[in-house]
């Protein structure tokens, strides 16, 4: 991958509000580096919700959260949280 | 309730040569009106083209819709946006309405209606009278729900009771009816049109707490819910769905008990507050001649020509149709020999006579199918019928 | 509402939803709950004032949406979201008002209010999610359904033509017609962002999963299935002539902004109008006087 400038590829965080999933598989389908896969476990609504299996891998690209018809999942920008307000604001 | 004096700019204050329309159109103006949305048709066209023409320097916008469904949405969005808001229709495009109505109705939203009436079923008598239209008034939409309704008999009514009705559609946040028919709407007679200063508003509910404690449906200790407008911070909700006192839905029987008996009993508790009737020589009558707008003036002259005749004869006007003065009708109907219900159609408020007559005393339906009025004859034969 | 202890972070959308009101009704997989996302993250990123916005809808499965927003909102009647709208904006013209509507909603019982807010250039926003059925009571045939497609009220299958809605809004007058599927989540965001820029009638139809009804009666497998499908059957063609996006069954999907043009809306053209032909008897409206 190539990065223009000084901008540094930047890492998500993931966050998952298992509750809220229904198991539709939408952000694991669609998450451009696999970061996602559904988990075995069941939630309160009796559905599979999805795991992190590569947080290192996320671009926070955030299109799991746009794509999630639940709002169940969302990501923040990593260096925000370990380096305070230097992150970079969301894209 | 807060009451305020009418704005200037909509007061078109003096004596005027005015037809029923007309006089709707500027009782409209003067009660505050700012939103007309209509939809044409024959023989309530001429409030909307008054509308048209006066509005514009007046500071408000009338719009013509594509059809009466629209017309009515366009008030509900109107009025939540802020505006006092108002239509006028006839038959056909009354029938059109009903779905809305029933949405105003469940948003408790203030708004006015007038229905001059024709002659129906359906396309019926376009340009010819009828009061065909009192029983879809009150029942028209579906589900249990209460209306005001008010029935002018002259142009300087229609003036006077198209303020009261947004008064009451503002005190009760309910749409608020103006019944009114052909005869009386393309006559054309006196209005007088006070100054401003002496026209007495009153102004919508406004809510003025704390935001984030704002509740749309949640009752004031006179049961009737604060309101906001659109655009305000609020960012509330409403629905035509069964809802809570936060304007969510909640899809069970609880809660519809809550929600209808609401939309009832906010009108049938302050039916007395409501209700104005016309009463003369009810003191010693035996008879009692019951009826509305235009058939009330036609009823004038056969009742002089009873009282010649020696029958003891009491009228009453209902200015409020709707809600039915129950009470009154039921305390006299003990004392009378019978009542006497002429109307431009074929049966409808007398059902309503007979019902709170209950059994009491035989009730008379003086009925016309529509096109005109009685003939003063009739009503007065059906008076010395009665009488005997 | 959810009791999260203080310090979590907080999905961002939950400032634009009524949490309390979450979960929502739609079925797993169904696609209107993206189209609501893209819909949030196009008000966040516009950063528009959300006191000034105002979320309609009719009835339906889409209908729901005006009770899932933390926003001014109504839920009015099938396919009257439109005239209410009107009623809004009119009174109200510094509101930025948006009708989220299902394809029934719009293009059949409200057809008729549709091409008349357009006629006139009311400046309003609808965002159109066509699922090509009658999804809240069952899968029932629409004005949307492609001919040969099957529903519960077409069980063998639809015969009738359907409407090519880009088409009918440009017709009508629009100034902004767009089409994407719910999968095109950027380009759905940036279209809306573009609509909430603009004055005058906006229409922006997202072809969108229903997967209990549509998707199961046609058997074309579950949501992931389907939000595939339609995307992979879709062609990007910016300004493509409206006459030609016509949606045929299993076809392609042609998608793209088709039309962005400045036009005087409604109010532009009434306060010019009325100004010039009465001149100082004119009150113009909406433009101190609120
Ligand atoms: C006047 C009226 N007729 C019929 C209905 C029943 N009804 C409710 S939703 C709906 C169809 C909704 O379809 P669409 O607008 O495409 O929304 P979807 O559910 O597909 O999102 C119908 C016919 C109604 N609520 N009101
Ligand atoms: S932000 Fe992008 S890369 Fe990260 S998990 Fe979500 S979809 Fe995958
Ligand atoms: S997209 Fe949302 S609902 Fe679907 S599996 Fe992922 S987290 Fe769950
Ligand atoms: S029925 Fe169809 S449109 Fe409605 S919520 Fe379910 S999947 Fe979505
Ligand atoms: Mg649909």
């Amino acid at each position: 991958m190539v990065h223009f400038g000084n901008l540094k590829p930047k890492k998500g965080k993931i966050h998952i509000e298992k509750d809220m999933c229904k198991g539709c598989a939408f952000c694991v389908e669609y998450c451009p580096k696999d970061v996602l896969e559904l988990s075995e476990e069941f939630n309160v609504k009796g559905y599979h919700p999805p795991v992190v299996i590569k947080e290192d891998d996320c671009l926070y690209c955030q299109l799991c959260e746009t794509i999630c018809p639940e709002f169940a999942i969302f990501v923040t920008l990593k260096e925000e949280e370990e380096e305070g307000e230097k992150g970079e604001s969301r894209p | 309730m807060k009451k305020v004096k009418a704005d200037p700019k909509g007061v078109l204050s003096g004596s005027h040569y005015l037809d029923g329309d007309y006089a709707i159109a500027e009782g409209g103006l003067a009660a505050g009106c700012r939103f007309f949305a209509g939809y044409p048709i024959t023989p309530s066209t001429e409030t909307a083209e008054r509308f048209s023409e006066r509005i514009p320097s007046v500071g408000g916008v009338f719009i013509q819709m594509e059809d009466e469904l629209a017309s009515i949405a366009a008030l509900i969005g109107a009025v939540w946006g802020g505006k006092k808001s108002m239509t006028v229709t006839s038959g056909p495009g009354f029938s059109l309405m009903m779905e809305n109505i029933g949405l105003a109705c469940m948003m408790e939203t203030p708004l006015v209606i007038a229905n001059v009436q024709r002659g129906g079923p359906s396309t019926g008598l376009p340009t010819l009278t009828g009061q065909q239209d009192m029983m879809q008034v009150r029942w028209g939409s579906h589900g249990d729900y209460k209306i005001i309704a008010l029935s002018p008999d002259s142009p300087q009514e229609c003036f006077d009771l198209t303020i009261e009705a947004f008064n009451l559609s503002e005190i009760y946040r309910v749409p608020t009816f103006v019944m009114t028919d052909e005869c009386v709407g393309h006559m054309h007679e006196k209005v007088v049109i006070p100054p401003a200063e002496e026209i007495e508003l009153v102004e919508r509910k406004w809510y003025t707490g704390p935001k984030d404690q704002y509740l749309p449906y949640k009752n004031d200790k006179d049961m009737i819910p604060f309101m906001i407008k659109i655009g305000d911070g609020y960012r509330f909700h409403t629905t035509g769905l069964t809802h809570d006192e936060r304007g969510y839905p909640v899809i069970n029987a609880e809660c519809q008990d809550v929600c209808v008996r609401h939309l009832n009993d906010k009108i049938t508790m302050n039916a007395d507050k409501i209700i104005r009737l016309e009463e003369d020589e009810i003191d010693n009558a035996e008879i009692i001649v019951i009826s509305y707008g235009i058939t009330s003036r036609v009823t004038t002259r056969a009742v002089r020509q009873a009282r010649k005749a020696g029958i003891k004869v009491g009228t009453i006007r209902l200015i409020t149709v709707w809600p039915f003065p129950e009470k009154r009708i039921n305390e006299l109907a003990k004392k009378v020999k019978a009542f006497v219900v002429p109307e431009i159609n074929y049966g409808q408020m007398v059902l309503e006579v007979e019902r709170c007559a209950a059994g009491q005393t035989p009730t008379v339906h003086v009925p016309h199918c529509g096109g005109w009025v009685h003939d003063p004859d009739d009503i007065l034969k059906a008076i010395k019928e009665a009488a005997k | 509402m959810k009791k999260d202890n203080p310090t979590k972070k907080q999905n961002p959308i939950t400032d634009l939803l009524r949490m309390d009101r979450i979960p929502h009704i739609w079925c797993p997989g169904c696609g209107i709950g993206t189209v609501l996302t893209s819909f949030a993250e196009a008000l966040r990123k516009s950063e528009i004032d959300l006191d000034k916005v105002a979320v309609l809808s009719g009835i339906g499965c889409t209908g729901r949406v005006a009770g899932y927003v933390k926003m001014d909102s109504i839920h009015t009647t099938h396919g009257r979201a439109v005239p209410v709208a009107t009623g809004v904006k009119l009174a109200n013209p510094e509101m930025k008002v948006v009708v989220f509507s299902g394809d029934g909603d719009i293009s059949g019982i409200g057809g008729n209010h549709f091409i008349h807010a357009a006629r006139r250039n009311m400046d309003i926003m609808i965002i159109c999610v066509n699922n090509f059925n009658y999804a809240m009571t069952g899968g029932q045939v629409a004005a949307t359904t492609p001919k040969g497609a099957n529903a519960s009220t077409a069980p063998y299958g639809n015969f009738e033509y359907s409407f090519n809605l880009p088409y009918l809004a440009e017709a009508s007058g629009a100034t902004y017609v767009a089409r994407w599927t719910a999968l095109h989540l950027r380009r759905v965001t940036k279209s809306i962002q573009e609509a909430l820029g603009k004055r005058g009638f906006s229409f922006i139809e997202v072809i969108t999963p229903c997967v209990t009804l549509y998707a199961r009666r046609n058997r074309l497998g579950d949501g992931l299935n389907l939000l595939k499908y339609y995307h992979e059957k879709s062609e990007i063609q910016h300004g493509a002539d409206t006459r030609t996006v016509d949606i045929s069954y299993q076809g392609k999907l042609i998608v793209g902004k088709f039309v962005d043009i400045d036009k005087p809306t409604f109010l532009d053209c009434m306060n010019e109008h009325l100004g010039k032909v009465l001149g100082d008897k004119y009150q113009p409206y909406g433009v101190n006087n609120d």
